[in-house]
C-alpha cells in the first residue's frame, strides 16, 4: 500500500469518527428536546453564542432549536474540575472510560452507510468492508461492557459496582438472542451460489427487493429488543438506573471522564441504529418493497450523497425511536430482565432461526 | 365479612406479548409531541394571576392621585411578623390634601419578613394597602428588600375608589355642615 493510500485511509476513519461524535452530541439534543416535547414542555432554547446568536432569524432560530447546546455541554464537561475519589482504584479507574469510548467508535467502521455506482457497479462506502462484518460487531461492541464493569469494580463503591454486575449479567443474557437473531438474515444474504459471509453490505444489497423487517418481523424485533438492552437505554438500563443504583456505574466519575461515559453511550445507539437501519430497514434502499427491482439512485457522486442521506435518515428515525420508547416504556425490575431475556427471547429466537432454516431449506430445494 | 370473587380472563397471546400495550403507549406519546407544551416561557410569559390572589402588599393612590393611606398605623400594630414600620406626618397646611387627617412621612415593609397573610388589606380603614398580583421578589442587599413608600406606590399604582371619603368631607365643609 502507497503511503498516500494510508493517508487517506486515515482521513476518511478521521472524518467518520469526528461525524460520528457530533452525532452523538446531537443525539444527546435530540434526547432533552424529544423528551420535552413528549412531557409538554419546551426544551433547552436558551443558550446562544455571542455574535452568531444575534443574527435575526438564523442565529434566533438556532438558539432556539437549541443548536447552540451541545456546544455548552461539551465545554462544561471539558472545564469542570476532574475529582478522583480516594478510594478508587487508578488505573482502572482512568481506563474505564477509554474502555468504553473506543469499542463505540470502532464499531462505525463496518457499518456501510452508503453506495457509489460506478459503470453500473455498486462500491459500498464504508470504512472497511469486512466480510466478518457482523462478527466483528459482536466481538468490538461486546468490549464495551469492560468499561462499564472496569467501572463498577474501580470506584470501589457499592452502587457502581451493582452497575457493573447488572450489566455484564445483561449483556450475557442479550448476547445469546441478539446473535441468534440476526443468522436468519444472513442465511438468506448467503442463498447458494453467493458468498457474502458476513458482509454487510451484502445483507444491505439484499435487501434491495423488500426490506428485511417486512421478510423477517421476529428477527427484527429481537435484534432490536436487544440492541436496547446491548446500549443500555431504557427499559433495560439496568446499569445506570438513576432512581435505585443513583447514576449506576459511573457515579463516582465526573467531568470529561463522565463526558467519555456519556459520549459513548450515544455512540453506542447511533452505530446500533444504524447497524438496525442496515439489517432491517433496507440500509440505502429508499423503498420498503420494490419487487421490480428498480434502481433508484443516480450513479456518481450525487447518487452518493443520496444513499447517505437516505441511510442517516433511517438511522436518526430509529435513535428517535430509541428516544420515544424511553418515554414510553418504564424500566424493568432486574428479574424480569433476566425472565425476559432468558425465558422468553432466546427460545424465541431458537424457534425463529429454526423456522427460516426450514424455509430457506424449502426455498433452495425447488 | 363476604369475599366477593372475581373471575379474571386469562390473559390472551396478544395481551402476553405486551407488544400490543407498547404500540398503544408509543401512540400516547406520540400525541403528546406534537401537543401544545404546558410550561410557560417564564421571563417573557407571565402566568395569570387569579382574582384574590395574595402578592406583595403596595400601597394604592385614589384616582385623584392622593395618597389614601392616613398613617393610622392599624397595619402596623397588626402585623404579625412586623414587617411593616410607619413614621406618621402632618399634611402641608397649603396643599389641595390639607383636609385629609394625615399622611405617612415614611412607609416600610420588609419583605424579608412579610409572610403575605393580608391581615394589613383586612385591617386598613382606608383601603389603601392592597396585596396584589406581583408574586417575584429579589434583590442584592437587605436593604434593597425594605420597600420604601415610593417603591410601594410604584407597585401599588391607584385603583378605583367608590367612598370618595374625603372628597364628600371637604364637599361638607365647603356647604357648611362638617359633621
Amino acid at each position: 500500500m502507497e503511503l498516500i493510500d494510508i493517508i487517506w485511509v486515515i482521513v476518511k476513519a478521521v472524518i467518520v469518527a469526528v461525524s460520528l461524535l457530533s452525532f452523538s452530541n446531537l443525539a444527546v439534543l435530540a434526547e432533552r428536546k424529544v423528551s420535552s416535547w413528549i412531557q409538554g414542555r419546551v426544551g433547552p432554547n436558551r443558550t446562544s453564542i455571542p455574535i452568531l446568536g444575534a443574527i435575526p432569524i438564523l442565529g434566533t432560530g438556532l438558539t432556539r432549536m437549541g443548536l447552540f447546546q451541545p456546544v455548552a455541554d461539551g465545554l462544561k464537561l471539558l472545564l469542570k474540575e476532574d475529582p478522583v475519589p480516594a478510594h478508587v482504584n487508578k488505573f482502572y479507574f482512568f481506563l474505564a472510560p477509554v474502555a468504553a469510548m473506543i469499542p463505540a467508535v470502532t464499531t462505525v467502521a463496518v457499518v456501510p452507510f452508503g453506495q457509489m455506482i460506478e459503470d453500473g457497479v455498486a462500491v459500498p462506502i464504508v470504512l472497511a468492508d469486512l466480510d466478518i462484518g457482523m462478527l466483528f460487531i459482536f466481538a468490538v461492541s461486546s468490549l464495551g461492557v469492560y468499561g462499564m464493569i472496569l467501572a463498577g469494580w474501580a470506584s470501589n463503591s457499592k452502587y457502581p459496582f451493582l452497575g457493573g454486575i447488572r450489566s455484564s449479567a445483561q449483556m450475557i443474557s442479550y448476547e445469546l438472542s441478539m446473535g441468534l437473531s440476526i443468522l436468519p438474515v444472513f442465511m438468506w444474504a448467503n442463498a447458494p451460489g453467493v458468498e457474502s459471509g458476513l458482509s454487510l453490505f451484502s445483507v444491505v444489497q439484499n435487501q434491495q427487493f423488500v426490506w428485511g423487517i417486512l421478510f423477517m418481523p421476529i428477527s427484527a424485533l429481537l435484534f432490536l429488543v436487544s440492541i436496547f438492552a446491548e446500549t443500555n437505554r431504557l427499559p433495560f438500563d439496568m446499569p445506570e438506573s438513576e432512581s435505585e443504583l443513583v447514576a449506576g456505574f459511573n457515579t463516582e466519575y465526573g467531568s470529561f471522564k463522565f463526558g467519555l461515559f456519556f459520549a459513548a453511550e450515544y455512540a453506542h445507539i447511533i452505530v446500533g441504529s444504524g447497524v438496525f437501519a442496515a439489517l432491517f430497514l433496507g440500509g440505502l434502499h429508499p423503498l420498503p418493497f420494490n419487487p421490480m427491482g428498480w434502481e433508484l439512485q443516480p450513479s456518481g457522486l450525487i447518487g452518493a450523497i443520496f444513499s447517505i442521506g437516505i441511510f442517516l435518515a433511517k438511522t436518526f428515525f430509529v435513535v428517535f425511536f430509541f428516544i420515544w420508547i424511553r418515554w414510553t416504556l418504564p424500566r424493568f425490575r432486574y428479574d424480569q430482565v433476566m425472565k425476559l431475556g432468558w425465558t422468553m427471547m432466546l427460545p424465541l429466537a431458537v424457534v425463529n432461526l429454526i423456522v427460516y432454516a426450514i424455509i430457506f431449506a424449502f426455498i433452495d430445494m425447488n | 365479612m363476604a369475599v366477593k370473587k372475581i373471575e379474571r380472563k386469562p390473559l390472551t397471546l396478544a395481551e402476553k406479548s405486551y407488544l400490543p400495550q407498547i404500540a398503544s403507549g408509543l401512540k400516547i406519546t406520540l400525541k403528546n409531541i406534537f401537543r401544545p407544551t404546558v410550561t410557560l416561557q417564564y421571563p417573557e410569559e407571565r402566568p395569570e394571576i387569579p382574582e384574590g390572589y395574595r402578592g406583595v402588599p403596595t400601597l394604592v393612590k385614589d384616582p385623584n392621585g392622593r395618597e389614601k393611606c392616613v398613617s393610622c398605623q392599624l397595619c402596623e400594630f397588626v402585623c404579625p411578623p412586623k414587617a411593616i414600620r410607619i413614621t406618621p406626618g402632618e399634611l402641608d397646611e397649603d396643599s389641595d390634601n390639607a383636609h385629609v387627617e394625615k399622611e405617612p412621612q415614611e412607609f416600610e415593609i420588609n419583605m424579608l419578613r412579610c409572610i403575605y397573610c393580608g391581615f394589613c388589606q383586612e385591617v386598613c380603614p382606608e383601603e389603601a394597602i392592597w396585596l396584589q398580583d406581583t408574586f417575584s421578589v429579589s434583590g442584592y442587599t437587605r436593604e434593597e428588600l425594605v420597600y420604601k413608600k415610593d417603591k410601594l406606590y410604584e407597585l401599588g399604582g391607584t385603583l378605583p375608589d367608590n367612598h370618595h371619603k374625603w372628597d364628600k368631607k371637604k364637599a361638607a365643609e365647603e356647604s357648611g355642615n362638617p359633621h
